[in-house]
């Protein structure tokens, strides 16, 4: 679960962190209200799910009103790598005297935690890491133990921050630690983490991802999740519990399990076709999963053809077969449907099927097959909606 | 032989008074595995289909000898329930919940890893493990796998894992030991631990590995192989076309920042050596032909 920058620095704050004060806006007013009770200089930034918001015109200083108005208007709508604006973070300029960069995040090689820390902030860690990778100290620890002081004085010290700001960097790195580990993010990235013109150390930007597992702890965390941007397909998907990933093809995707959901969609891609989405219904494939899937995917207007591949483990082909009756009673289907069904009892599950099948529900006899067909269904369907 | 589990593996079920955990656990003992006991804190003393259940594993333990433990309860109730385990005395610790919050993975493993460094856990989130014939521990579908060899399968995917043992069975190949490893960023046993322990098991003569977009564990397996592994290893990657910063399902499985892409994977899998099926039916029919030039 990704946060908002202003998300995130609210995050930060709740565990100590220092923070610029700011407030949300929503429109140019709200921004221009927002300023003047902040006070000028201020700094307008739009708030979006992606990076390179800053080159791509989405942050912006103002020095006064006007400024404020003018720039709230060119930012709001404005379409950042595909994220349109609609939200804006105003916040007291800061006097940055230098720009650090300092985050935690899980090392899955080493199952251990990470911390990276860096006098050169502000840019993509990334590309220092790529560049300059003697630029950034990292520090492994222990899940059981936790960062110790001892540990986080020498990191700062290898990391060459300015000696002026050590006692400040240990104090927020612990800060941050916890944020981490107590919070359950996934990922804390501050960057840049600067030291203004009077020497203190503050978060200028905030990454945050929490994990979405760890919501029985937090209950709070539903709100975070209700700013998450998904494309309307995703919403329909989402609010109906599906596993759902929208794609830019024709061939629609249902499978069971994650792995062979990936599978489907690379195989329909490897067949020529283009995947319009990864869709995973789980273990089972009863009736109500198997027309939620069908309607979220049928629902979508690229869609030319629909692949369902389902391989029954414990769940026997009858099962299947029958979620699969029930649901094209439900639902009424525009695409046509290609089955691959396999595994447990496939065969009498197929028997079950046959009086069903038509134009519009066809059965394959494999998974490379199964794709196939429905790429050449989809070829077929032309630009025309069947 | 097998690895990790055979017909000695005597298991003790955390979660068998639920539905889940009862559902399972009498399948897997439907299919001989040694199901031997079942817990619960307020319930010792009753049973599941004539399965005892005790207050503790430690109980459990003292009473049947059991040696191996399946998790079925709650996500939150994970941790405490593998360190249970663990103090209990079994070797072995199987986690089938899916859910479990990557700190508590990552403490549990690192809690493992320093005051019980002998045992063994899989997962969280993965189907578990099976040696066809022998021992079924976990969600899988019994009877969809070939007992015998010569064949090992480690995967990251639970249904991919059911697709290349059916695979293999039409094509009449026997699997020694499936593992499936599970998509959750900490698992409790990795690639690499898989190999290694195909590597010293006689009867497997060669193994497939399946894995998936994100993460490295794919690219450490590589150079494991390329260093260490003298049998034949046939490899398929999920997630050849999947969108940067998308989750694919598992908590795992998301390409960021240009890392754990398939292409990535693939690559290094064949600059080790070993032959990437470009879908599972394909790896399936190169594996056979690894299996007949044996």
């Amino acid at each position: 679960m990704d946060l908002l920058e202003h998300q995130g620095k609210e995050f930060f704050a709740s565990y100590g962190l220092p923070t610029s004060p700011g407030e949300v806006a929503f429109s140019a007013e709200e921004a221009v209200a927002a300023a003047e009770r902040i006070g000028y200089p201020v700094v307008v930034k739009a708030q979006v799910h992606v990076g390179g918001r800053g080159k791509a015109g989405g942050i912006k200083l103002a020095t006064d009103a006007a400024e404020a108005r003018r720039h709230a208007e060119a930012i709001l709508g404005l379409d950042i790598r595909g994220h349109v604006v609609r939200r804006l973070w105003i916040e007291k300029a800061a006097d940055i005297a230098e720009e650090y960069y300092a985050g935690f995040t899980l090392d899955r090689s080493a199952r251990r935690h990470l911390g990276m820390l860096s006098a050169q902030g502000g840019v993509d860690i990334e590309e220092v890491a790529a560049t300059a990778p003697e630029a950034i100290a990292r520090i492994h620890i222990d899940p059981t133990e936790g960062l110790s002081e001892g540990a986080c004085r020498q990191w700062v010290a290898d990391a060459k921050l300015n000696p002026a700001v050590t006692e400040q960097a240990v104090e927020l790195l612990s800060l941050l630690y916890r944020a981490y580990v107590e919070g359950d993010a996934d990922l804390v990235e501050i960057n840049p983490l600067i030291v203004t013109g009077d020497g203190r150390l503050r978060v200028l930007d905030a990454k945050v991802t929490l994990d979405g597992n760890a919501q029985f702890r937090h209950p709070g965390y539903a709100a975070y999740d209700e700013t998450v941007e998904r494309d309307e397909r995703e919403q329909e998907a989402h609010a109906r519990g599906l596993q759902y990933v929208g794609l830019d093809g024709t061939v629609g995707v249902i499978a069971n399990g994650a792995g062979l959901a990936m599978a489907t969609v690379d195989i329909v891609d490897e067949a020529g076709g283009t995947p319009a989405n990864f869709l995973d219904i789980g273990g089972g494939a009863n009736a109500d999963v198997m027309s939620a899937a069908l309607e979220v995917v049928d629902g979508d207007r690229s869609v030319r053809a629909i692949f369902i591949n389902i391989f029954g483990g414990i769940t026997k082909g009858e099962e299947v077969a029958r979620g699969i009756i029930e649901a094209l009673g439900r639902v009424d289907i525009a695409s046509p449907i290609i089955l691959r069904l396999d595994g447990t009892n496939a065969t009498e599950g197929t028997e079950m099927l046959r009086p069903y099948l038509s134009d519009k529900l066809r059965l394959a006899p494999d998974m490379v097959e199964a794709a196939r067909m429905a790429v050449t269904a989809s070829a077929e369907a032309g630009e025309g909606r069947p | 032989m097998s690895i990790f589990v055979d017909e000695n593996t005597r298991v003790v079920y955390q979660g068998l008074t639920g539905s889940a955990g009862r559902y399972y656990g009498l399948l897997n003992r439907e299919y001989g595995t040694q199901v031997v006991a079942g817990t619960h804190p307020r319930k010792a003393g009753s049973d599941v289909d004539g399965i005892p259940i005790f207050a503790t594993v430690g109980d459990a333990v003292a009473a049947t000898g059991a040696d191996a433990s399946c998790i079925f309860v709650p996500a939150p109730g994970v941790p405490g329930a593998v360190l249970e385990a663990a103090e209990g005395g079994v070797r072995f610790i199987v986690v089938i919940t899916e859910g479990v919050p990557m700190h508590d993975e990552a403490r549990t493993f690192a809690h493992l890893q320093r005051h019980h460094p002998d045992v063994r856990l899989l997962g969280p989130n993965c189907p578990g493990v099976i040696s066809p014939g022998r021992c079924n521990i976990g969600i899988t579908a019994g009877h969809i796998a070939k007992p015998g060899g010569p064949v090992g399968i480690v995967s990251r995917s639970g249904t991919l894992t059911y697709q290349a043992l059916h695979e293999l069975k039409e094509k009449g190949i026997g699997c020694t030991t499936c593992v499936g490893i599970g998509g959750d960023p900490v698992p409790g046993t990795n690639f690499i631990d898989c190999l290694a322990a195909f590597e010293d098991d006689p009867e497997t003569e060669a193994v497939m590995l399946i894995g998936e977009i994100g993460g490295s564990a794919e690219e450490e397996a590589a150079e494991f192989i390329a260093e260490r592994l003298s049998k034949p290893v046939v490899a398929y990657i999920a997630g050849m076309t999947a969108p940067p910063g998308k989750k694919m399902g598992h908590a795992g499985a998301i390409v960021s920042g240009g890392k754990g892409t398939a292409a990535a994977k693939v690559e290094a899998l064949s600059a080790a050596g070993v032959r990437v099926g470009s879908n599972p039916t394909q790896a399936g029919e190169i594996m056979a032909e690894v299996v007949a030039s044996l």
